[in-house]
């Protein structure tokens, strides 16, 4: 999406806009734009977190009014629902194995194909397509199958089926996820090759060699993709619901190995009918996802390198 | 593309053993692929006693099982239900996310910072922060069951990081252009409709393809509304097998599969340069 500005025009016409039209009008006619999202904001994000809060305070069945109960739902979460800490600990588990493999594995994919003349395309779009099929029931019931006793994984490593072993069913699950490296790859590889090509060359002139090159070029001009790349897919992961559904028929077995948190949040909410004990249980992911990002960008300021800072 | 001094030299056993190293990387990864294809066409007592991939002979009444459907729904009715959903979605997101993307990345109005942010910020918010309340408040109107709550909220650009993706696109058109509509005497509408939405048409192809992907693949919303099993889609009917997974109906469960999984890989051969360089470009700004 680079568009070529016309040199020495184009600056000065966004810096000062010719406002010969009156504000007002101008201002009638971008909140008509706005009307859906605005709506769509209040009615289905604000509002729905603030009765989310609420509701997290109360007994709730969906049928009988909600009945406060001020802090109940926390202290039986914390401290009285082992389940709870158990897929507190599962998804953790679940994000520390998953996350740090596929951008790995997403990241070697791309620096290989990066410097690639022929088939570049094919590859691309090749580990890819498991990114967009991957999310759906139909692979997730291929999982289960793979990782079945008798699948092939069992033939292959004789170990069993992994979905029935409380020991290896995450890892199937983890593995899914894994398998779908391909859309960090594909940004993996639009930010290698954004690199200027004079930098290698520079450093090759320095006398840095192809390790040293991906030290010293590589890894800090690809850290700000890199950040975006862990941001967006740890966010992700915390969410993870399909797979751990479909590889445990949606009880989170074996011995509760699979019970992701919005597994168990699922189960409290729809199934068991606490709603306000699932609204709670909602309102601590919403916070750890938001702790966890805040913790990201504040390493983020050791770490990731801005080439060019103040683009906007 | 800069190819550097490095990469001009024949390397040529290094390229080799790259392509190498990259088609087993992509056997390993497509086995699943070709196993689904494979096991949807193996006959019931193969599935489990052989371990070939390929079936010994072609078992096609698997498919003729999987077109009967599942709880006497037929799988037209269910293609049907999956289509009207994602239809719906596709439609709702670009005209929503275009509307509101015009209105951040062109034109000023009070609060734009913070609303800019605040919409930057429900891109992490957890879909489930907000789920109960909008379960609870589609229940109260009656909707629950009905495909409302999973086309509904398209149209109020919920989904902001395909607003966030069409602004990006927004930006990167010339103002000379628009500029040029005013002093023709085109208002902030006609120069929407007329200038800026024809040229943003990459962006919005990305929106709909992506769309309608994430919305025939999702499984948690579909989940919760539909109960009704002439409401089901093709992604909930499978979800049906595997309650009951009895190792007779894996074809035909394998074969319903493939049959979901369709409109995608057509979706994806016919768009990949799209989708590709929609993925590459939503993560380089911003």
């Amino acid at each position: 999406m680079t568009t070529t500005t016309i040199p020495g025009r184009a600056k000065p016409a966004t810096a000062a806009t010719p406002k010969r039209r009156p504000r007002r009008e101008r201002q009638g006619a971008a909140w008509v734009f706005l009307s859906p999202w605005v709506l769509g904001a209040v009615v289905l994000t604000l509002l729905p977190m603030a009765v989310s809060l609420y509701l997290s305070f109360t007994d709730y069945d969906l049928f009988n009014p909600p009945r406060w109960v001020g802090l109940r739902n926390y202290v039986q979460m914390f401290t009285e629902d082992p389940r709870y800490w158990r897929s507190v600990v599962t998804t953790l588990t679940y994000v520390v194995i998953a996350v740090p493999l596929q951008l790995a594995l997403a990241l070697v994919v791309a620096i290989a194909l990066k410097s690639m003349r022929r088939g570049k395309a094919f590859y691309r779009s090749a580990f890819y397509a498991p990114s967009l099929l991957g999310a759906s029931m139909s692979i997730a019931l291929v999982w289960r199958a793979v990782f079945n006793d008798g699948g092939t994984v069992d033939n292959l490593f004789g170990t069993g089926g992994w979905v029935n072993q409380p020991g290896w069913a995450l890892l199937a699950v983890a593995l899914l996820t894994v398998w779908q490296f391909g859309a960090p790859m594909v940004i993996f590889l639009a930010g290698l090759q954004q690199i200027p090509g004079e930098l290698y060359e520079a450093a090759a002139v320095d006398g840095a060699g192809r390790w040293r090159q991906f030290l010293s070029v590589t890894v800090p001009m690809l850290s700000p993709v890199l950040f975006f790349n862990l941001v967006l897919q740890t966010i992700q992961a915390f969410q993870v619901f399909t797979p751990a559904f479909a590889l445990s028929a949606g009880k989170g077995g074996p011995a509760d190995s699979t019970l992701v948190y919005t597994l168990y949040l699922y189960d409290r909410g729809f199934v068991a009918s606490h709603m306000g004990y699932a609204s709670a249980m909602a309102w601590v992911l919403l916070i750890v996802i938001g702790a966890v990002t805040a913790v990201l960008f504040r390493t983020s300021r050791s770490w990731v390198f801005y080439a060019s800072e103040g683009d906007r | 593309m800069t190819t550097t001094a490095l990469a001009r030299k024949p390397v040529r056993w290094g390229r080799l053993a790259l392509h190498l190293g990259c088609l087993a990387a992509l056997l390993v990864m497509l086995y699943p692929l070709a196993w689904l294809l494979a096991t949807s066409l193996k006959p019931a007592d193969e599935v489990i006693a052989s371990l070939d991939l390929l079936p010994r002979h072609l078992e096609w009444s698997n498919y003729s099982t999987a077109l009967d459907g599942v709880n006497d729904v037929s799988i037209w009715r269910l293609l049907a239900n999956s289509l009207l959903i994602a239809g719906g979605a596709v439609l709702g997101n670009v005209i929503s996310c275009s509307l509101a993307a015009y209105a951040f990345a062109r034109l000023r109005f009070r609060f734009r910072g913070p609303l800019f942010a605040f919409m930057i910020a429900t891109i992490m918010l957890p879909h489930h922060a907000v789920l109960i309340p909008q379960y609870i408040i589609f229940n109260q109107l009656g909707l629950v069951n009905t495909y409302w709550p999973l086309i509904l909220p398209k149209f109020l650009a919920t989904e902001a990081f395909f607003v966030f993706l069409v602004v990006q696109f927004m930006r990167g058109l010339p103002r000379e252009l628009e500029e040029a509509a005013r002093i023709d005497g085109c208002g902030p509408f006609r120069s929407f409709f007329l200038v800026v939405l024809p040229l943003t048409r990459p962006a919005l192809i990305t929106t709909a393809i992506f769309t309608f992907i994430w919305t025939w693949n999702d499984f948690f919303t579909q989940l919760i509304y539909l109960f009704d099993p002439e409401k089901f889609t093709l992604t909930l009917a499978l979800r049906s097998f595997v309650d009951a997974s009895s190792t007779s109906a894996f074809g035909p469960m394998f074969a319903m599969s493939v049959i979901a999984l369709l409109p995608i890989v057509l979706f994806f051969l016919a768009f990949q340069r799209f989708l590709v360089e929609g993925m590459a470009s939503s993560g380089l700004k911003g």
